[in-house]
């Protein structure tokens, strides 16, 4: 585990399993299992090829610093998921999204 | 650790009970977080673990817990049309992207010591990116506001 290769690489298995979890499951839950995994990829790329940029004093830390963001965002993400979700357990009984048709054009 | 990492993954998706699954999100999230650490960002890493594995894997946790009833846990096995094409959509994904990286010449890359430590991220973030962090302090705000009010009980009404 020591070339920028096994990190890509790990990070492109993470998002596979990830789109593999988006286009199979119709469970709200692991949908949202799905989305963090995906998210995940994305940041560990970030991390990774941030040890490559060119050492600059202004931007030597720029992807660990989006990241950092990055993580901010998913966590209020999460939140608001599990809120939906729960209110639409509440109202249907059920959090089958292929069933959540009240919003369908 | 990317075995802990993938596995963590798969079974996050792939296990029966919906607790199980959350666990093993949280056991993907730590391998990533030590990933971050192989890779010298040790501040990130404990921000990682901090946040999604402290916040949200709990938070994630206690839902299914809590409310463990039986539409929650309900799933229906997914046609197995679905299944495969999800199969396909996945190893399609993967191996696009792994031949990309291994035609192209990130392997000679080996991880350098990088000497960014907490004093560059705190810099970046009071700096140029102190906008940024504001607006991200607004939009944790108003997302734990939105989380609560979506999910309050209004006793005598009905839900929401």
């Amino acid at each position: 585990m020591n070339s920028l290769s096994d990190f890509v690489v790990v990070s492109a298995l993470l998002f596979g399993i990830g789109v593999y979890g988006l286009v199979t499951k119709r469970n709200a839950m692991r949908l949202l299992f799905a989305v963090e995994l995906m998210i995940n990829a994305a940041n560990l790329n970030f991390v990774a090829f941030n040890q490559y940029l060119p050492y600059q004093e202004a931007s030597n830390a720029l992807g660990q610093t989006v990241v950092l963001f990055s993580i901010a965002l998913a966590a209020a993400e999460a939140a608001v998921i599990l809120a939906i979700v729960i209110v639409a357990y509440r109202l249907r009984n059920d959090i089958d999204v292929s069933e959540m048709k009240t919003l369908e054009g | 650790m990317a075995i802990v990492t993938v596995g963590g993954a798969i079974v996050s998706l792939e296990a029966r009970e919906l607790v199980y699954g959350a666990i093993g999100l949280a056991g993907s999230l730590f391998g990533v977080a030590t990933l971050y650490f192989l890779l010298n960002a040790p501040y990130v890493a404990v921000f990682q673990i901090a946040v999604y594995i402290g916040a949200v894997a709990v938070l994630i946790l206690f839902t299914v817990m809590l409310v463990r009833q039986e539409g929650w846990a309900k799933e229906v096995r997914p046609k197995s049309t679905t299944t495969v094409a999800g199969v396909i959509a996945a190893v399609a994904v993967i191996l696009a992207l792994t031949f990309a990286i291994l035609a192209s010449d990130l392997s000679k890359y080996s991880v350098i010591a990088n000497t960014a430590t907490y004093v560059d991220i705190g810099k970046l973030i009071s700096t140029g990116y102190a906008p940024v962090l504001e607006v991200l302090a607004l939009v944790l705000a108003a997302s734990i506001v939105g989380a609560l009010a979506l999910s309050r009980v209004d006793r005598e009404g009905s839900a929401g």
